[in-house]
């Protein structure tokens, strides 16, 4: 049964909202929002449902979190954003925040942000002021984990938060510099979680730390379940095992698995989609061939099948950012790409087709989707 | 009281004014003074280090400020600019 949905998406130019019917046939837009504006992340409390938080700067001036607790029909500044206490030891200052995280289901008002440069922070009041997470800001390994001249093009970023849904101590973060790292206190202290994740870009190519985690999602039904697009490749860990299973493996070799984001199944621990990026010589990051495609597996991670119906079958040279990939929860369960060509297409049969539901927006960042409200 | 110019980036925080006005002996006084006036105003500008943000320039009258230490003379101006940043 499908119902009525709504898109959260964030570009290098502002925020919009795009609303479906409940067939989720005909989309309206609505935006563009904060105009300008970059936003990395655009996210619904799915707690309260009504608190949206958006994780903004501009150009010019500094990062910035803007909130609305009644759905978006009124928007305020965060009253302190996420930054590191004045003097921090490593002179570090918050550029901006990248991820949005609700806390676990048992703390209202609990929000998690990863920032660039590499930062955790935690609000206790629905995102209004923040506070520097010291387990991990101020780690011994700190500078090991994020060194100042490592990161992205965009810098070096903490770019993921995943909550256990069952235990609100037990964390885990993806990074671009020190892979999966894990807390089982709710961030007092934390562990690199990388083994047999590899690491083609250091001389050691399986490091304790060191790994670039594009994107790290638990399965819906079975949080022990975890999936990984990493710079090197696609990974499953089924814990409480250590040792990552390299999966992509089975993805074809002129196809390759490299990619920025992973959207597990709802409904199904063994099934799970990416959007497979070229990562040969310069690494464009681009559909290789000038072919977009999703690539479904649905015996975890075992073999691969492509599903690109709909989408240009050639020069489409499509980029799907870390958080522009995403599903909802329906039946059929309905598929999400923005590109950063600033398109929007969409599958409602769980991949077998696609279509194009928004063009000529900017570079889209992120797209999230939840029920209309 | 020192006068104020304010960038287009800026007028959400003064309800559309690009002319204010703010008490400080320096910089960073002046700031805070126009970040109690305009709340999270002196967040976008300058860091939680106090450090002035890359793409913000900041004159006391015709010459640069580098730092938020600098002073600034009673009467005097201050302004600030988006600096090139765009596309």
């Amino acid at each position: 049964m499908t119902q009525a949905i709504q898109l959260l998406v964030g570009t290098r130019k502002g925020a919009w909202i795009y609303r479906s019917d409940e067939a989720r046939a005909a989309w309206a837009a609505e935006g563009p929002l904060f105009l300008g504006q970059i936003v990395n992340h655009f996210v619904r409390d799915p707690r309260d449902g009504r608190t949206l938080l958006m994780a903004a700067s501009t150009g010019h001036l500094g990062p910035t979190i803007l909130r609305s607790t009644d759905g978006g029909a009124t928007w305020a500044e965060a009253k302190r954003p996420p930054a590191f206490p004045k003097g921090d030891p490593h002179g570090r200052s918050v550029d901006h925040s990248f991820w949005l995280e609700p806390g676990h289901a048992s703390e209202p008002g609990v929000w998690w942000a990863g920032a660039s440069p590499p930062g955790l922070f935690r609000s206790a009041d629905g995102g209004d002021t923040w506070e520097s997470v010291e387990g991990l800001n101020l780690h011994p390994q700190v500078t090991d984990w994020f060194p100042p001249e490592g990161g992205t093009p965009d810098g070096a970023i903490l770019n993921q938060i995943v909550v256990d849904p069952r235990d609100a101590r037990h964390m885990y973060l993806a990074t671009c510099s020190a892979g999966v790292l894990e807390t089982t206190d709710q961030g007092a202290t934390w562990r690199p979680l990388n083994r047999n994740v590899r690491c083609d870009f250091l001389p050691d190519p399986y490091p304790e730390f060191g790994q670039d985690s594009h994107y790290l999602a638990l399965a819906p039904t079975d949080p022990d379940r975890l999936w990984q697009q990493n710079h090197c490749g696609i990974y499953r860990l089924d814990r409480p095992g250590e040792r990552w299973e390299r999966i992509g493996e089975a993805m074809p070799r002129e196809i390759g698995d490299i990619g920025f984001t992973i959207v597990p199944h709802v409904r199904d621990r063994d099934t799970a989609w990416v959007w497979p990026m070229d990562g040969t010589e310069a690494w464009p990051r681009t559909s290789p061939g000038g072919r977009p495609a999703a690539y479904r597996t649905r015996d975890g991670g075992a073999s691969w099948e492509r599903q690109d119906r709909g989408f240009p079958t050639e020069q489409g040279w499509f980029t799907v950012k870390r958080q522009a990939f995403c599903a909802d929860a329906c039946d059929p369960l309905g598929l999400y790409i923005g590109t950063t060509g600033g398109e929007i297409w969409m599958s409602g049969d769980e991949g077998e087709s696609w279509r194009q539901i928004a063009a000529h927006l900017p570079e889209i960042y992120s797209v999230v989707a939840v029920p209309a409200a | 009281m020192i006068r104020v110019s304010i960038p287009s980036q800026l007028i959400a925080y003064t309800d559309g004014a690009t002319r204010v006005e703010a008490e400080g002996a320096s910089v960073g006084a002046v700031l805070d003074d126009l970040d109690r006036r305009h709340p999270g105003l002196k967040f976008r500008v300058v860091d939680e280090q106090d450090r002035i943000r890359r793409h913000v320039r900041i004159f006391i009258g015709q010459e640069e400020a580098r730092a938020t230490n600098e002073p600034v003379p009673p009467g005097g101006e201050l302004l600030i600019f988006g600096a090139l940043s765009g596309g």
